[in-house]
């Protein structure tokens, strides 16, 4: 998958509008910083991007074709870290990764318990895989929920939040990890209010405010928050 | 992979959750339990118990504990939205209807074991009667109880007043199930039984199943996909 466009995309709940109109393209390669105030439409965004939302109208075309167009199969091509993290506290951190493995369809070439492992260590959780998750502190359970998202090598990864409860160590870590995703030709889309993890690992950042998109010029130069501070307090009709 | 491949991976999942929280099966059982003693403190005067009233008691006890089970079973989806992370996944979106499903069913069967013969003990019930009829008919019931109630608790688990929305959509549905079960049984328990009438309840129990399993498998991806 080499791009993702959003065309013209908006999005009711009811009578209010998350996404208004939202026309923008994720490339491969990129990583893009989503920034807004709570409610403005960041999560909205992505689980239209993920295809858990449906389109009011509009639509979402992943590497040219629109979504109506894939079979199941574009599911596995998109890799999401929600706000709510999707693990099963009664679970360990093996069985969580094995569990979604397996629905991934990972088991079919012998190499799941490999890709496991190897997951485990990148979240350095290697001596607690026996633990349950309801054991675990939230960042320990933020690292393992980044890898059950990307364990199917996802071509889409959408992350909400992803620097929540992390310590510096950790969010250092995370970084170098989406700096590698992005080497390794993905498309990563963050939602994020951590301007300063943001700041540097970011190649585009957009501001959402009342569901309507606006790009943030790099050329503005500046720290990210100046430049979002700076257009929100521009004109959005 | 297979349809009913997905169904028993995530039906494991759950079991091996139960296994470990044991929540649902310690309430579901307490609350079934507890009910049919009720019952017997009730309605049993000098060992004589009312006509028909094993069989209603039997299906109100599955009801309502299937009914906390399923309110609990989606709960815990809900706790880490990890139903969205089964959305998300590459899978025929009815194989997460399946899986669920079959784990309620497990469940429950596993609530009817205890509960059929405490029913016999202490109501005199006779199980041993006609007991592949009332097998029959009790996984009848509880399949066409279990199908709709496993949809409409899927629908409902971002409804903020879900718990009691669950059972005021779910029996104006399964209530021609749980009749034909209440009759069924009825006619199997009575001093003399009727088997040609639980026979047809169970033809009944059988069309219905067919029918509430066929909606629910056609309406889940629609209903679950936003």
């Amino acid at each position: 998958m080499t791009d993702v466009q959003t065309l013209d995309v908006s999005r009711h709940f009811g009578r209010r509008r998350a996404l208004s109109r939202v026309s923008l393209t994720f490339k491969a390669g990129e990583i893009a910083g989503v920034f807004g105030p709570n409610g403005a439409g960041k999560s909205t965004l992505l689980g239209v991007l993920s295809t858990l939302l449906r389109p009011s109208s509009g639509e979402v075309r992943y590497g040219g074709r629109a979504a109506s167009a894939w079979s199941d199969d574009l599911r596995g091509q998109i890799g999401m870290l929600g706000h709510d993290l999707f693990l099963y506290g009664d679970l360990t951190a093996r069985e969580n990764l094995v569990f979604f493995g397996r629905l991934y369809g990972l088991a079919r070439d012998g190499k799941l318990d490999a890709r496991v492992d190897r997951a485990l260590d990148a979240a350095r959780l290697t001596e607690r895989a026996g633990d349950r998750v309801s054991e675990f502190s939230r960042g320990l359970r933020q690292r393992l929920a980044l890898e059950r998202a990307l364990l199917h090598e996802p071509a889409l990864v959408l992350l909400d939040e992803p620097f929540t409860g992390l310590d510096d160590e950790s969010a250092s870590l995370l970084a170098a990890r989406l700096r590698t995703l992005r080497g390794a030709g993905r498309i990563v889309v963050m939602a994020t209010h951590d301007f300063e993890s943001a700041d540097g690992l970011v190649d585009r950042a957009l501001a959402i405010r009342a569901g309507k998109s606006r790009e943030l010029p790099v050329a503005a130069g500046g720290p990210l928050r100046q430049r979002y501070q700076a257009a929100l307090r521009g004109d959005w009709a | 992979m297979s349809l009913l491949r997905v169904a028993w991976l995530i039906a494991r999942k759950d079991l091996l959750v139960e296994a470990r929280s044991r929540e649902l099966a310690s309430t579901t059982l307490f609350f079934a339990v507890a009910s049919v003693l009720v019952f017997a403190f009730a309605l049993v005067r000098d060992g004589a118990v009312p006509a028909d009233a094993p069989a209603g008691i039997l299906w109100v006890a599955i009801a309502f504990s299937g009914t906390l089970a399923l309110g609990r079973a989606f709960e815990r989806e809900r706790q880490s939205e990890t139903l969205r992370a089964l959305l998300l996944s590459p899978v025929e979106r009815p194989a997460v209807y399946v899986g669920k499903l079959l784990a309620l069913l497990l469940l429950m069967a596993g609530v009817e074991a205890v509960l059929v013969p405490i029913v016999a003990l202490l109501f005199g019930a006779p199980i041993g009667r006609a007991p592949w009829l009332l097998f029959a008919l009790l996984a009848t019931g509880t399949l066409g109880f279990a199908a709709v109630g496993t949809l409409f608790a899927a629908m409902l688990v971002r409804a903020r007043s879900r718990d009691v929305l669950l059972p005021v959509v779910l029996y104006p549905i399964a209530v021609p199930v749980i009749i034909a079960g209440v009759r069924g049984t009825s006619a199997v328990f009575a001093a003399e039984p009727d088997f040609a009438s639980a026979q047809t309840w169970l033809t009944m129990l059988v069309l219905f199943d067919a029918v509430f399993v066929t909606l629910a498998f056609w309406t889940f991806e629609p209903v679950m996909s936003d």
